[in-house]
C-alpha cells in the first residue's frame, strides 16, 4: 500500500517553508514504515531538544528560519542546560552556545518548556484512546501503557515534524489491533516480598525489555497496583534493554483489565514464566562494577523524580550528611514545589545535588573520573551510565543508595526475588 | 555473495569493511556521535568503530534519540558506508532523511534478510546505487 496525500498535505509538501520540510520529513517516514495516510494527533513529547552535535542545532533553526510554529500541545524533553541553574553542567563552548541556541530555537517554536522526561507527571496526560506522537523512550512507553493514549516510538525529528504539521503516519500502535498483547510474562513465581519491593519494577522491566524486544506483552502475576512511580521505572528500563513502545499488566493497566481480553482471545506466542533466578540474574546484570569497594557518586531520577520520590529521599536521608555527592535529577514542575516549603535547601544542605531541565547521562555533570563507580536505582541509568559517562555503576534500592551515599561505600540489603 | 536488496532510503553508493554485529544496539549511548565508536560495553562488538564500514544491523533497541546520532554521524563524515537493516527502523533511519532534507551526503540503507548477514563478515563490501551488495575480491 503506498502512501496517500491529502492535497492539502502534498500542497504543503511543496512549499520552500519549514511545515513544507516538516510535512516531506513525516512523509517519507510513512512511506517508510508502508503507512497508507496520515492521522490528526492531538499532543507531541519532544525528544529533539537535546544537543548531540551541531546537526540537531541546524535543524531546529533551519524550522524556525522557515516560519514553522508547532500546531498541538508540545512538552520538550530534557535538554543538555539545566536552564533553572541548579546544577552546573561542565559542557564546554562552542558546544555550550550550540545546545543553548537549540534549546531557544524549539521555544521558538511554540514547544511547552517542560524540559522533563516525565511529561505525564508535569500535566500533561493525553486522553485514553487519543492519538499522539510521542519521542522519549519512557515517555512514549508510559503515554502508550498506562495512560492508554497511542503513539508509536517516535525518534528525534519525526516528533517536531509531527507536531509542526499536526498529523502523524497511520500505522502500527495508533491501530488498537496492533496493541494486544502477543506475549504473556508471568511473574507470579516471584515471592509477594520482592513484588512489594521498589526494586522488583526496574529489575522486572529490564528483564521484561530484553525478553520481550517489540512484542507487546502482558505481565500477569501482580496482586495489587504497584503505583505509578514504580510503572515509570518498569518502563523506562523495558525501554532502554528492548524496543518496547507498549506494555500491558492484567488487572493495572487501562488495556488489560484481565489477561483473556488483551490476548483478544488468541493463544498468546509465547509465555514467559519467570523464575527467581531469572530476577536474580537481571538484578546483577545492572550492574557492572560487582566488586567494588567504594563508591564516587549516586544518581536518581531516570525517569525524573517525582514529588512522592523526593518524599521518599527526604524521609530515607533523615537529615543526615552524605559522604558522596547524590545527583537527584528532575524537572522544573517538581521543583517548584520543592522551592516553596524549602525542601530544596534541606536537601542540599544534606549534600544532594538538584539536577533540572537534565540528568547525568545525557550532559556532562558529573566529575570527568576514571574508575568513577556510580550507584543508581533506575535502571535506565544503570543501563546509560557505563556508555555515556565513563562510570561503572552499582544497582541498588533507594534505601540502599541513601545508606552507601552516607557511608561512602556500598552497602546492600539482600531482597530475595 | 552478491545480492539484490531493496533501498529503504537512497544515499551515496558505498564501500567500506563488513561489520556485522551479533546484538541488536542502542544508537544513543551506544555509539560515539563524534567518532562512530561502539560505546556500550554491554555490546559484543563494544570498541568497534562503524565509520566507514558497511554496516549489518540485526535491530536496534533503545533511545528514541538514534536518529539524532546517525545525523550527527553524518554530519560529521563518520557515517558508515552504507546500512543493512533485517527490516525499516523508524527511528534510525530518520536520522538519514533528515540529513537529506538539510541537504548533506548521506549512506544508503537497504533491507536484506538476516539469515544473510554472517556471509560478509570480515568482506569487503560494495553497495551500490540500485541497492546491489557485492563482495570486492
Amino acid at each position: 500500500m503506498s502512501l496517500l496525500l491529502s492535497p492539502e498535505e502534498q500542497a504543503t509538501a511543496a512549499g520552500q517553508d519549514g511545515a513544507a520540510m516538516a510535512m516531506r520529513i513525516v512523509a517519507e517516514s510513512a512511506r517508510l514504515l508502508s503507512a497508507p495516510r496520515l492521522i490528526p494527533i492531538a499532543s507531541a513529547h519532544i525528544d529533539g531538544a537535546l544537543y548531540h552535535g551541531d546537526s540537531g542545532t541546524l535543524f531546529a533553526e533551519r524550522l524556525v528560519e522557515g516560519g514553522a510554529s508547532v500546531a498541538v500541545r508540545s512538552t520538550l524533553n530534557v535538554g543538555a542546560l539545566d536552564l533553572m541553574g541548579c546544577s552546573r553542567i561542565r559542557l564546554e563552548e562552542p558546544q555550550r552556545g550550540m545546545a543553548r541556541r537549540m534549546m531557544e530555537a524549539y521555544r521558538k517554536l511554540g514547544c511547552e518548556q517542560s524540559w522533563t522526561c516525565a511529561p505525564y507527571q508535569a500535566g500533561h496526560r493525553p486522553q485514553q484512546g487519543s492519538d499522539v506522537a510521542w519521542g522519549e523512550s519512557n515517555a512514549v512507553v508510559f503515554c502508550n501503557s498506562v495512560l492508554g493514549a497511542r503513539t508509536n516510538r517516535y525518534g528525534d525529528f519525526l516528533d517536531i515534524a509531527c507536531a509542526i504539521i499536526g498529523r502523524a503516519p497511520d500505522y502500527g500502535l495508533h491501530h488498537p489491533e496492533n496493541r494486544r498483547a502477543r506475549l504473556v510474562f508471568d511473574v507470579s513465581a516471584l515471592s509477594p516480598s520482592f513484588l512489594a519491593s521498589e526494586i522488583a519494577w526496574p529489575v522486572l522491566g529490564s528483564l521484561y525489555g530484553r525478553e520481550a524486544g517489540n512484542t507487546i506483552g502482558v505481565v500477569t502475576g501482580v496482586a495489587n497496583h504497584p503505583g505509578e512511580d514504580a510503572l515509570k521505572a518498569f518502563g523506562a528500563a523495558a525501554a532502554s534493554s528492548g524496543a518496547v513502545g507498549l506494555f500491558h499488566i492484567a488487572g493495572v493497566t487501562p488495556e488489560a483489565p484481565d489477561v483473556e481480553t488483551i490476548l483478544g482471545g488468541a493463544r498468546p506466542e509465547a509465555v514467559i514464566r519467570v523464575t527467581p533466578e531469572m530476577a536474580t540474574k537481571a538484578r546483577a546484570g545492572l550492574s557492572t562494577a560487582v566488586s567494588a569497594a567504594t563508591i564516587h557518586a549516586v544518581a536518581i531520577g531516570s525517569p525524573h523524580l517525582s514529588l512522592a520520590e523526593f518524599d521518599a529521599l527526604e524521609r530515607l536521608i533523615a537529615g543526615r550528611r552524605l559522604k558522596v555527592p547524590l545527583y537527584a535529577c528532575t524537572g522544573r514542575h517538581a521543583l517548584a514545589d520543592l522551592e516553596q516549603d524549602g525542601r530544596r535547601k534541606s536537601l542540599e544542605t544534606s549534600g544532594v545535588i538538584i539536577v533540572a531541565d537534565t540528568c547525568v547521562v545525557v550532559t556532562p555533570i558529573m566529575p570527568d573520573l576514571a574508575g568513577g563507580v556510580l550507584m543508581t536505582n533506575s535502571g535506565k541509568f544503570a543501563h546509560y551510565a557505563p556508555g555515556n559517562t565513563g562510570y561503572s555503576v552499582l544497582y541498588a534500592s533507594l534505601a540502599d543508595c541513601v545508606e552507601s551515599a552516607v557511608a561512602g561505600r556500598p552497602l546492600f540489603t539482600d531482597i530475595a526475588a | 555473495m552478491n545480492a539484490a536488496a531493496e533501498i529503504l532510503v537512497p544515499g551515496r553508493a558505498g564501500q567500506g569493511e563488513a561489520l556485522v554485529l551479533t546484538a541488536p544496539i542502542s544508537f544513543w549511548g551506544g555509539v560515539d556521535p563524534k567518532t562512530g565508536r561502539i560505546a556500550d560495553v554491554r555490546h559484543p562488538q563494544h570498541g568497534e568503530v562503524i565509520a566507514g564500514r558497511v554496516l549489518f544491523l540485526p535491530g536496534t533497541i533503545g533511545s528514541s534519540s538514534a536518529s539524532a546520532v546517525l545525523m550527527e554521524l553524518a554530519h560529521n563524515g563518520r557515517a558508515p558506508a552504507a546500512l543493512v537493516l533485517h527490516e525499516p527502523d523508524a527511528i534510525l533511519l530518520l536520522g538519514l532523511i533528515v540529513a537529506r532534507e538539510m541537504g548533506w551526503q548521506t549512506p544508503m540503507a537497504v533491507r536484506l534478510g538476516r539469515g544473510a548477514f554472517d556471509g560478509y563478515r570480515g568482506s569487503l563490501v560494495k553497495v551500490a546505487k540500485d541497492g546491489a551488495l557485492t563482495v570486492a575480491a
